[in-house]
């Protein structure tokens, strides 16, 4: 899994609106109206990126890296995003992105009381994210 | 099976012996018919005792409609008069048709005479459905109560079934009861068979 830590996770849904965010630590603690701000501004330059792209098929920004930090980005095939901002030179941040979205899948898709496109609160979802992120940070402090 | 012995021709439909079928369905997909069924009932209801109402008759349907097919293909149309029996076999056969392993603790109730309890750490129909706080005690439990009493009721032993959850202490689920209260013709009937 995942080698080194992730500092926040964000998710948004199709039009760009923040419907989950979670912050790890002091690092990467930013208040409500930062992380709303950050995710449209997130969801307007991954669609730039799709425009700007020299070459054709571009599926949008997968990675930035940064001087004090990386960002990685796991786009479904319906537009929602799941981002990670974690630290620089953290390894398989990709494949984390895509248990959470297998989680999402499982714990937010199938309640019945989630509505589409709104903020996440579900229980269980919190509950499993929490144990995958867990589940890493003991694999990393163990090597 | 196709391929396998010579296929036998039956004249009549009613005939044909009634197949297993397959055994597995996708839990992904009983899940999201499930998840519909609940968003369904919910727009027809003004509150929470409608819903679990709704939900336990849907569960009703399905009870009397699996008593009838376990005990032809499971049981050899062997007819249960006994309470622990009948109780053994919504715990094991039932529970292992429907949910592929048996449930994990049935109980006598020490309060009452007449209650029984079926307890599961964790209900299928509830694997992936998280209650928001404003429901209060709403279960989706409430289908599989409903099914119980659906078997119970056509085995001939009227009862009233709820789900509920009870809190764990160190665990953060709790867990699920499947609380049945028999009618007191029961108690009575098994008090005169001895």
């Amino acid at each position: 899994m995942a080698s080194a830590a992730i500092y926040s996770l964000f998710i948004i849904n199709k039009s760009g609106g923040l419907i989950y965010y979670k912050d790890y630590g002091s690092a990467g603690r930013t208040d409500t109206n930062d992380s709303l701000r950050l995710a449209s501004l997130w969801h307007s330059m991954h669609a730039i990126s799709q425009q700007l792209s020299p070459t054709p098929g571009c599926a949008g920004i997968d990675l930035l890296q940064a001087d004090n930090f990386d960002l990685h980005c796991f786009q479904s095939l319906t537009g929602t995003k799941f981002f990670a901002v974690c630290e620089t030179g953290a390894q398989n941040i990709e494949v984390l992105l895509k248990v959470i979205y297998e989680l999402y899948t499982d714990f937010v898709l199938k309640n019945p009381f989630y509505e589409m496109e709104m903020p996440i609160r579900c229980e269980l979802f919190d509950l499993n994210l929490a144990q995958v992120i867990q589940k890493d940070r003991v694999a990393l402090l163990g090597r | 099976m196709i391929g396998v012995g010579k296929a036998k021709q039956y004249a009549n439909v009613l005939d044909k012996p009634l197949s297993r079928g397959r055994q597995e369905v996708s839990l992904s997909a009983f899940a999201f018919l499930f998840s519909e069924m609940v968003q369904y009932n919910q727009t027809q209801v003004d509150n929470i005792a409608e819903l679990e109402r709704r939900l336990e008759d849907a569960g009703y349907a399905v009870g009397a409609r699996v008593l009838e097919l376990l005990c032809h293909r499971e049981k050899g149309n062997k007819r249960e008069i006994r309470l622990l029996h009948i109780l053994g076999f919504i715990h094991s056969t039932v529970w292992k048709v429907l949910f592929g392993k048996g449930a994990d603790s049935l109980e006598k109730g020490t309060e009452h005479e007449d209650e029984y309890m079926i307890s599961e750490k964790e209900l299928l129909v509830n694997r992936f459905i998280s209650i928001p706080k404003d429901m209060g005690a709403f279960n989706c439990g409430a289908f599989v109560a409903g099914i119980v009493r659906g078997v119970l009721e056509n085995a001939g032993f009227p009862a009233v079934v709820t789900a509920h959850f009870v809190p764990i202490e160190g665990q953060q689920r709790p867990r699920t009861t499947i609380l049945i209260k028999f009618a007191e013709e029961v108690l009575q009937r098994e008090a005169r068979l001895g």
